[in-house]
């Protein structure tokens, strides 16, 4: 136990250190990811340029750091955004039972029922398309699942003798939910937390692709591989390989330890 | 003042139609000590579960002098103490926490039960079940408490433990006119405590 323990939380600083270094230097090389160069375009990987380089001669490594680096940044900001959401949705459907939770667990199945990238497709085009299209395409199409589980939690609690005890020597609604909801909640919180990071990358990234998402001139994932689509065919295999695979790589790192977090938190695997 | 339970009716949900209790009165005064024993399942537990509050009866009333129980706010003046001390306590909370969540209380009760300063740095799991009974004890003695519900409040401890716990309740319940519903198996226990002891059906 202590060993997956130990071994958990060397995955989740690793990631955590290499999301930042991207970060930090898609945000340095943010100038070099768009700048074109026409005496250098078509390269094939090279030392120089060991993503090469694409058609306008910009370099793919810089594109590539600067386009994950956004990937990154847009997946926090929704991965955060749904599972407060799904927090605080799920919390209030079981605190307040009645109305409130028929709404919300009619709006759980309504989400649930539509299709992920069209519902995205649909949010990000109303929202005016762009970052703010996106982060909120996705944020809004993924809360259903964890505000369910929070939701299923906070109805147990609610009968365990500790919290009616608590609530019968007058402890206030605030600090019922601040002192003893949300400690117990906090391990579905995180899980869902960073399953849903790759889960949020990944869609940003397929409807950029669709052209439902962030602009052409942002050096987005879904942007890069989706202009590299039509160069393929000519034989510039590197247009899409490095930056698939980067994309591919930040999600299974992030699915592994999201995966791991789960079966350390998860009651019946927890002592394993 | 008198703690009332008027033709209470209840049954859990999704448990077929047959009520857990139909059709109960009850009644207990300040200063009484009412000693109730019945057969497992019989609701006994049930019973103390609508008096203090935890759940709404199905018909019926809980009263309070007259005043419906569920319109007090705050510390409700009818307080369980659960037959099960470690379910009682958050199991995420530093006992510290849980004692004083209700409010401050006073060293001396502390003192009188034997509750150590540096129980209260730990954590549910790391105490024994006596242990945790007498924080709960502590922290359900509140200044606005009227009436004590015991349900099988003293079974996890041992004998000495036991006389020394109930010797502190009834020290407390005269001086502060308290009323105390007491439920036990053991018969010879609500004959020394009780001022009157309910026979048979719960």
């Amino acid at each position: 136990m202590s060993n997956r323990r130990k071994s958990t939380l060397i995955w989740l600083s690793l990631s955590g250190v290499l999301l930042c270094a991207v970060v930090l230097a898609g945000a340095l090389l943010g100038e070099r990811a768009i700048t074109a160069d026409f005496t250098r375009k078509n390269l094939p990987p090279c030392p120089a340029f060991p993503f090469g380089t694409d058609w306008m001669g910009r370099d793919m490594l810089a594109r590539t750091v600067a386009g994950l680096s956004l990937s990154i940044r847009v997946g926090a900001l929704t991965a955060l955004a749904s599972a407060v959401l799904a927090l605080a949705l799920g919390t209030a459907s079981a605190a307040l039972g009645g109305w409130v939770d028929g709404a919300v667990s009619w709006t759980i199945d309504l989400v649930m029922g539509i299709p992920h990238i069209l519902l995205i497709i649909l949010i990000s085009i109303a929202c005016g398309r762009g970052l703010w299209g996106v982060t909120a395409g996705v944020a809004l199409s993924h809360w259903p699942a964890l505000a369910r589980l929070v939701r299923g939690e906070v109805l147990q609690l609610r009968e365990a003798p500790w919290l009616r005890m608590s609530r019968r020597l007058g402890v206030p609604p605030g600090r019922l939910l601040w002192n003893h909801l949300l400690p117990h909640l906090l391990p579905q919180f995180l899980t869902g937390l960073i399953l849903q990071f790759p889960h949020a990358i990944l869609h940003e990234a397929g409807v950029t692709f669709l052209g439902f998402g962030l602009s052409p001139e942002q050096p987005a994932i879904g942007v890069i591989l989706s202009e590299s689509m039509g160069y393929l065919a000519a034989g510039r295999w590197w247009l899409a390989l490095f930056p698939g695979l980067a994309l591919v790589g930040v999600v299974a790192l992030f699915a592994l330890v999201g995966e791991r977090l789960r079966l350390l938190l998860a009651p019946a695997s927890a002592q394993e | 003042m008198t703690l009332e339970g008027k033709d209470l009716t209840f049954r859990y949900p999704r448990r077929g139609a047959s009520p857990v209790l139909e059709g109960v009165n009850f009644s207990l005064r300040s200063g009484e000590r009412l000693g109730l024993s019945a057969p497992s399942g019989r609701g006994k537990t049930t019973l103390c579960k609508l008096l203090a509050g935890w759940e709404a009866p199905e018909s019926g009333q809980v009263l309070l002098d007259g005043v419906p129980l569920a319109r007090y706010r705050g510390f409700c003046p009818v307080q369980l103490l659960w037959q099960h001390p470690e379910e009682a306590v958050d199991p995420l909370l530093k006992l510290r926490d849980t004692l004083y969540e209700a409010g401050p209380v006073d060293r001396a009760l502390l003192d009188g039960l034997g509750v150590r300063e540096e129980w209260l740095e730990r954590y549910p799991a790391e105490l024994s079940g006596g242990e945790l009974q007498r924080v709960c004890v502590a922290r359900a003695l509140g200044p606005d408490l009227r009436f004590l519900l015991c349900d099988e409040a003293s079974a996890m401890l041992d004998l000495i433990t036991q006389a020394r716990l109930w010797r502190f309740l009834l020290d407390q319940a005269e001086k502060r006119n308290l009323g105390m519903l007491i439920v036990s198996h053991d018969q010879s226990l609500l004959a020394r405590l009780c001022t009157r002891v309910l026979p048979g059906e719960g």
